[in-house]
């Protein structure tokens, strides 16, 4: 039969020779292998203190965004809902009150909001589709976990911290997408 | 035997069409249909007088008539000229058409607030549709736009003017469906707005109408507000019997809460009937209604999204072998999700939820 490929490779089946029924000598030069790895640099690192660079474009957690004043940036507006390849984005939205205006951004605010950290496939197309700068895609990984429920993010999960009680959070939650602005620029 | 009616024989991007004489050339084209039909913000089908506003309908006549084939040397707007035997009328096929309708688009979108994210009419609203067919969703104008005083025009309908575009035809419906008008245009030019000059709340049976008219999300319903977006909810065919009006709407549903009810429209985005003001606001219980199936959604709205049209349900195999036993499902949606509570019911909420609506229930 002709082969389909040049790759095929005919299998040797004669007898071992003397050296190779000697068998200790094979043992040798693998245990050598084993030690000369010794001396060659690790290819694990030490996880949880040293972490390995992400990618530029590496999507994670996603986050929800405020303004300076600490305001939400989301409007309930459900474009990242409809782009969701995935359907893990729900919402409820509500009317902004007399005296919320410090807490929402826009008229209309999402009430509830909640990503199904089980069903997202990360596609970063929510991230996309917002028009109000509000959804991000972080470098974080999803931590594992034992309940189907600690994977429903909701808002008290997403929301970055806010700016006017804890600046130095929230400067670090900005400056991450920032970064990542850029350096998918 | 009757006369014979002499029709009259028309060009509409090359494609002849006979019509009676007296038809426009926007109901000429749109006899055709398809893209050759001209897009069109203010002119109504079903209200008198409507139409000549907005300019988006604009049209080249290349060939007058046969009597006298000179073209027509500005273009027109279809909605309120009238055929003639033999007219030539170019629409999508002329390049002079295509650059004055980017134009209108632009000038339409000058005052517009572009809130799309919030405005309940996302979805189905014209303008948008417009905008975006004309390449024109982002606004180069700098200046601040105008603003009004807020409005409140009762219950029902939320007034948002600074989304207007002023096409009146609001003003026909009161006029002409309910009884009583009691808005209208004040002010002139720029300051023109939608008002009832001294705070009175439109409240005439059939006034809800104007919200199914508004091309824009100027009027909308209260008591749909912020409860959903529109392509969230399924939008079915529903009647009942109703001693004011046809009865016969479309009802736009999340689960099982009526949160919207509408007009039927047809294929042009208009009211094929007038819908009584209790259809329309007070009967938000699917009890209400007798469903008659799924509304047909055109494939290319938004709203279609999520109708998995024709979807072959797969037979539930778990009860056959259970010997008639349903299976007992361990976990129920609502013990690990916030949203879509049971004991919240928007359908039943006169306005808009606020936080208060979903705190009471924490408690």
């Amino acid at each position: 039969m002709q082969a389909l490929t040049n790759r095929v490779k005919v299998l040797d089946q004669k007898p071992l020779t003397f050296k190779e029924r000697l068998y200790l000598p094979a043992i040798f030069s693998g245990m050598l292998i084993t030690f000369s790895h010794l001396f060659k640099k690790k290819a694990t690192i030490n996880y949880p203190e040293q972490k390995r660079p992400f990618s530029p474009v590496f999507r994670g957690l996603h986050i929800l965004n405020r303004d300076e004043e600490g305001r939400e940036r989301c409007t309930a507006c459900g474009l990242c809902a409809v782009s969701c390849p995935a359907e893990a984005i729900t919402m409820e939205s509500a009317e902004r009150q007399k005296g919320e205006e410090g807490l929402y951004r826009e008229e209309k605010y999402a009430a509830k909001y909640e990503i199904n950290m089980l069903r997202c496939i990360f596609c970063g197309l929510c991230e996309e589709a917002c028009p109000k700068d509000a959804i991000y895609l972080t470098e974080t990984f999803a931590p594992a976990n034992y309940s189907r429920k600690s994977f429903i993010y909701g808002k008290p999960d997403l929301l970055i911290p806010d700016p006017t009680k804890e600046p130095e959070a929230f400067a670090k939650a900005q400056g991450g997408i920032k970064a990542h602005k850029e350096k998918v620029r | 035997m009757a006369e014979e009616k002499k029709l009259f024989r028309v060009i509409v991007d090359n494609i002849p069409v006979d019509v009676e004489p007296g038809t426009t050339i926007l109901q000429a084209a749109r006899l055709i249909g398809g893209e050759v039909a001209p897009p069109a913000m203010c002119y109504y089908t079903k209200l008198k007088g409507s139409g000549g506003k907005c300019r988006t309908c604009l049209v080249e006549v290349s060939k007058g008539s046969t009597a006298d084939p000179r073209p027509m040397p500005k273009l027109v707007a279809s909605c309120r000229t009238t055929v003639m035997e033999g007219m030539e009328v170019k629409n999508i096929t002329s390049p002079r058409v295509i650059d004055a309708r980017n134009g209108v688009v632009e000038f339409l979108l000058l005052n517009h607030p572009l809130d799309c994210p919030i405005c309940d009419q996302a979805g189905e609203c014209h303008l948008q549709d417009l905008s975006y067919e004309h390449g024109k969703e982002a606004t180069r104008y700098e200046f601040g736009k105008r603003t009004f005083e807020k409005h409140d025009l009762g219950p029902h309908i939320q007034l948002h003017m600074t989304r207007c575009i002023l096409c009146y035809r609001c003003v026909y419906v009161a006029d002409q469906v309910s009884e009583g008008r009691a808005h209208g245009i004040l002010s002139r030019g720029d300051h023109s707005e939608i008002a009832t000059y001294i705070e009175k709340s439109l409240d005439s049976d059939f006034i809800g109408n104007v919200i199914d008219v508004c091309p824009v999300g100027a009027l909308t319903d209260k008591t749909f507000r912020f409860k959903n977006r529109v392509w969230f909810t399924k939008p079915s065919d529903a009647h009942r019997h109703c001693d004011k009006c046809c009865g016969k709407v479309t009802l736009w549903q999340r689960g099982e809460d009526v949160l919207r009810v509408t007009a039927r429209k047809d294929q042009w985005g208009e009211v094929e009937d007038w819908i009584c003001d209790d259809c329309r606001f007070v009967h938000k219980k699917a009890s209400d209604w007798i469903i008659e199936g799924p509304t047909q959604v055109n494939r290319h709205s938004v709203i279609s999204q999520g109708h998995y049209v024709g979807m072959r349900k797969p037979k539930e195999t778990i009860s056959e072998v259970m010997g008639g036993r349903a299976p007992k499902l361990l976990m129920d949606i609502h013990s690990v999700s916030e949203v879509n509570k049971p004991d919240v019911d928007l359908g039943a909420l006169p306005g808009p939820a606020t936080s208060a609506v979903f705190n009471k229930e924490k408690s």
